[in-house]
């Protein structure tokens, strides 16, 4: 127990969804699909079980509010908020603040288009034991090779990748900003993810470091699981070219994600990899 | 089918000269609610595949400071999607105030868009009711374009929309 609880923490810090232990990071906007001139979206972000309830633990952003002392945490870095005019530009969240169980903050979409909200992390995780003791350890792939000895007994690393995200547009969707960057797992919308209406089939490629994602497994858990029984989870494989297809029971918040788990750390000293997506997208009615 | 032919060419060559012309009775039904406010309302042209044809009318809050009534355009969602938000609004010829409970006629002219140069064929008229703090309904009126014989195709509406009526003379 107190072996998970320690990995849950560093897993919290580094703002990577653990999915082995059942908690999910997102982000919730209060709006995806907007007309007007000075319209905002207000965003939660928590790491919670139920979808997109906040009863956990806030997700912890650099450049959002002040960190409150993590019950029984470390504190550590964690990641920044990085948000996308529909031109390309960077918008800075405002009115950000952490509370005990989300953090909030508000985007004021100026420009007509799609922004993309982006959270993404990477960072080494390891383990290894020092004078018989297990040890645990993290940071970024520089203090890595500087702070933990490659002849470390029983010496375990993986380099973390994580990538959320949400879409909103103001006006007419754009495409800008849904270019891949080419690192780490990424979506590559083939339907525009503010375009996407229950009863709808929605096309999606994933890419990893730029290529295509084949016979990856994608999770799609609709929100609002506090109110009933079964999670409701859809699952889909990418085909040769990363891509899969999801039609939409219903209207709502869904949450995407997807995981791989590879050799291809781009740390030298570093073996393994995780690299996951996340990723809230909002299904309007017909 | 020879008379029929000759009528529906008569039809297409004389539609110019008679102007066929489409009146829209639109019923915004009475309601008996704690909060009301005239709901936003678009109408428009599609085929029967529900592919976008053309605007028709926009009535929408357009006199409030700062343009402040297109935030809730999107509410209008189908019209949102398929043509909305393509637009700068407000759109002279298409847009105009919300309407009070009652019954509306607008008149679609013939020499303007979308009917102006219409293919012949099958068309619906959509329309599409939402109303802040309330609910929201769209009806599909189904027609035939030009017109070979008078047509009064109608539809009922639930809870957002009455009576929809369109009245085409050949």
């Amino acid at each position: 127990m107190i072996f998970k609880r320690t990995w849950l923490v560093v897993a919290l810090c580094l703002g990577l969804p653990f999915s082995a232990q059942a908690h999910r990071s997102w982000m919730l906007p209060s709006a995806t699909v907007l007309s007007g001139d000075d319209v905002w979206v207000t965003v939660d972000a928590a790491v919670s079980n139920d979808l997109f309830y906040f009863e956990h633990f806030p997700l912890r952003l650099a450049n959002i509010g002040t960190p409150p002392q993590q019950p029984g945490g470390r504190g550590g870095s964690p990641a920044t908020l990085t948000i996308s005019a529909p031109d390309g530009s960077r918008v800075e969240p405002q009115n950000g603040n952490i509370g005990r169980y989300r953090s909030t903050f508000d985007v004021p979409l100026k420009q007509k288009g799609t922004y993309k909200l982006a959270v993404v992390n990477d960072g080494v995780l390891a383990s290894f034991k020092e004078g018989g003791k297990v040890r645990r350890w993290r940071g970024t792939a520089e203090e890595f090779g500087k702070q933990v000895p490659p002849n470390a007994e029983d010496l375990r690393a993986s380099f973390m990748q994580s990538r959320m995200e949400v879409f909103v547009t103001a006006g007419k969707p754009t495409t800008e900003t849904l270019k891949t960057v080419g690192t780490g797992l990424e979506l590559s919308p083939i339907t525009h993810p503010n375009d996407l209406v229950a009863g709808s089939e929605a096309r999606f490629r994933m890419v990893l470091d730029g290529k295509p994602a084949a016979n990856l497994k994608v999770t799609v858990i609709p929100g609002g699981n506090r109110y009933r029984d079964k999670l409701g989870e859809m699952t889909f494989t990418t085909d040769a070219e990363g891509a899969f297809a999801v039609t939409w029971p219903e209207p709502g918040m869904y949450w995407m994600e997807a995981v791989v788990r590879d050799e291809n750390s781009p740390v030298k000293e570093v073996k393994q990899r995780r690299a996951g997506y996340t990723a809230t997208l909002e299904v309007l009615p017909q | 089918m020879r008379s029929l032919l000759s009528l529906s060419i008569t039809g297409a060559l004389a539609a110019p000269a008679f102007a066929q012309e489409i009146t829209v009775s639109v019923e915004i039904p009475r309601l008996t609610v704690a909060e009301y406010h005239r709901p936003y309302v678009a109408l428009w042209l599609e085929k029967p595949d529900q592919s976008f044809v053309g605007n028709i009318a926009i009535w929408y809050d357009l006199k409030l400071k700062d343009n402040e009534g297109t935030k809730w355009l999107k509410d209008i969602r189908q019209w949102w999607r398929k043509s909305g938000r393509e637009l700068t609004m407000p759109v002279d010829g298409l847009s105009s105030a919300t309407r009070a409970p009652g019954e509306h006629r607008i008149t679609v002219a013939p020499d303007k868009v979308p009917l102006k140069d219409l293919a012949a064929g099958e068309y619906h008229l959509v329309i599409e009711a939402a109303r802040e703090v309330g609910g929201r309904e769209i009806l599909r009126v189904p027609f035939r374009w030009p017109a070979t014989a008078a047509q009064h195709p109608q539809v009922k509406g639930e809870h957002e929309l009455g009576r929809v009526a369109l009245d085409i003379k050949p």
